[in-house]
């Protein structure tokens, strides 16, 4: 386990679920356990939305004072260089989506270079118009790469169709994966999968997500 | 139907547009609905289309006049401040008798406001916005596969009632994502003789605009105008019922509210309270048959939506007052939760008891 873990990808892709997710993993094995919200493009639907679950989980969350907010400014909360250098817990970054949302990682890219205890993990959801097939996903992939400063270290398959998703929706989406992995020479990380049905997905890493309640 | 995607809103907009045949967007960027824009950035130069951000939305709306008297299908996508300066321009469309499709993905206002949902632009939608005596023909989505199926119905009612046609959306719609299955690609193939494609010296010229020197020529085109509203409102006004059988308080929402309202009618029937929805999906033509229908069977109506009570006069009007017409609401960009609406259920129900 890496002491900075980032969440990249397509947006839309579940950088969000996964990134608030991944904390609450490390912190129920009993680690000091930080969440940066660095997304700058998406106005709604962030990790600030689990603010008050993060809380009582005892998890630190560094976001913007106005994420939520109608304050439209793709500006970084300053406390995230505490984070890159405070070096008494582990970190789990969010970030915007796609080359946009990953320039924010780039002012940090230079500390967290220099550290090398990171990983950087691409989201990928076949199910997205965008990344249908393993080629476009890398394309995505290396956009994101050059806004961002780092390269990818291991690859998330989040594949999903949101409420409607079925296990033999996700199984179908591993063909896709190797195909991707074997395109950029990195592994699979883990297959994240709504709680719901995760049991019923057979393979190796399988990730339980717990999704946000929505009342509409 | 075609195999599944998971979309945001913004996109299945984009999408749904592009295999409408729609080659021209022009728009400028506001949040919330900069997806759509971005979508269209992307996808655009790889299928020879047209993506021009423009340098405001007066500009945009300008060039999809220009469009849309070619013949092509032709749209501009914004939000609530957007929609305002983009009026004078709509007015002129719908004076030159001409198709297109203009989005408005709603944040709280007015003035600025906010960058969180909104239904606070159903009167600039439904009763003008631009000046002169003009309708658009307005559609209400209240999923993101509807996102994508009234995008392709809104290029089609425009082509055939030569009009413009708004999809009214708001920042929650724009911004959630859920499967979706996306139209076939389809050709158009309405005839469009009016269209500026040149005489190629074998007809007369083909004049676009909206103005008229002699007031009897102008009185004459807005009442011929006003038939065509006519067909509209009869053919093409649409609505979906939600246990309104045996319904005694009818809840009337659309768009993101009308979810919300549907989890409460659902929670009220749990509860023995007889609760149903009228969801309209298009506001104008509004659906007055089913309120009006509903007016000699309820107790009551309930109004619910994220402005301060626009639709509520509608509501009003349809139902001749034969009721009571209560609203929920919430504005800024905040919206309504299920739990508001079902108090305000449970109190209609008991209040007439």
């Amino acid at each position: 386990m890496k002491r900075i873990n980032l969440f990249c990808g397509h947006y839309g892709s579940g950088k969000t679920n996964i990134a608030v997710n991944f904390a609450f993993a490390l912190k129920r094995q009993g680690k000091q356990v930080a969440v940066a919200d660095l997304d700058i493009v998406n106005p709604y639907f962030r990790s600030k939305d689990s603010e008050t679950e993060l809380a009582e989980a005892g998890i630190e969350l560094i976001a913007l004072p106005f994420a939520n907010s109608n304050v439209d400014l793709p500006s970084l909360p300053s406390n995230v260089y505490g984070l890159v250098q405070r070096k008494d817990r582990y970190v789990i970054m969010d970030i915007g989506g796609d080359d946009r949302g990953a320039y924010a990682l780039g002012r940090f890219a230079p500390y967290i270079r220099e550290e090398n205890d990171f990983d950087l993990f691409y989201v990928v959801n076949f199910y997205r118009p965008l990344t249908q097939t393993a080629q476009d996903a890398l394309e995505v992939m290396r956009e994101i790469e050059a806004a961002a400063g780092l390269h990818f270290t291991g690859i998330v398959n989040n594949s999903n169709l949101g409420a409607e998703t079925t296990p033999a929706d996700v199984v179908v989406t591993f063909g896709k994966t190797e195909e991707l992995c074997d395109l950029c020479g990195l592994s699979l990380a883990f297959t994240s999968v709504d709680e719901r049905i995760a049991e019923d997905v057979v393979c190796k890493k399988v990730f339980p997500l717990h999704l946000q309640k929505k009342i509409y | 139907m075609a195999e599944k995607v998971l979309m945001k809103g913004n996109e299945a907009i984009a999408e749904a547009a592009i295999r409408a045949g729609c080659l021209h967007y022009f728009g400028y960027p506001i949040t919330p609905q900069t997806e759509l824009a971005a979508y269209m950035a992307k996808r655009m130069p790889k299928i020879g289309g047209v993506f021009l951000q423009a340098e405001s939305e007066i500009a945009a709306i300008n060039m999809v006049y220009g469009v849309a008297g070619t013949g092509k299908r032709v749209m501009t996508s914004s939000s609530s401040p957007g929609v305002s300066l983009k009026q004078e321009g709509i007015s002129y469309i719908a004076g030159a008798d001409l198709p297109a499709l203009i989005v408005n993905v709603q944040r709280g206002g007015p003035g600025l406001g906010s960058i969180q949902p909104s239904q606070s632009d159903y009167f600039q939608a439904t009763k003008g916005g631009g000046h002169g005596d003009y309708h658009l023909i307005v559609l209400t989505p209240s999923s993101v596969q509807e996102m994508a199926d009234l995008t392709a119905l809104a290029f089609d009612l425009a082509d055939k009632y030569r009009m413009p046609a708004m999809l009214l959306a708001d920042g929650t719609m724009g911004q959630m994502m859920e499967p979706v299955s996306l139209p076939e690609p389809s050709c158009h193939t309405v005839d469009k003789p009016w269209a500026v494609t040149g005489t190629k010296m074998q007809r007369p010229h083909n004049i676009i605009n909206s103005l008229y020197l002699q007031p009897e020529e102008l009185e004459q085109t807005n009442l011929a105008r006003y038939e065509r509203y006519k067909e509209v409102e009869a053919n093409e006004t649409r609505w979906e019922e939600y246990l309104m059988d045996d319904a005694e308080i009818a809840v009337v929402a659309f768009g993101i509210a009308a979810r919300v309202s549907r989890n409460a009618v659902n929670a009220a029937r749990k509860e023995g309270i007889k609760a149903g929805l009228i969801r309209p999906i298009t506001i104008w033509p509004f659906p007055k048959a089913p309120i009006a229908a509903a007016a000699d069977k309820v107790k009551a109506f309930i109004s619910v939506e994220l402005s301060m009570g626009q639709m509520i006069e509608d509501v009003k009007l349809a139902s001749e007052c034969k009721k009571p017409v209560s609203l929920v609401s919430r504005c800024g960009g905040i919206i309504p939760s299920p739990d508001q609406v079902l108090d305000a259920i449970r109190k209609s129900a008991g209040g007439n008891e």
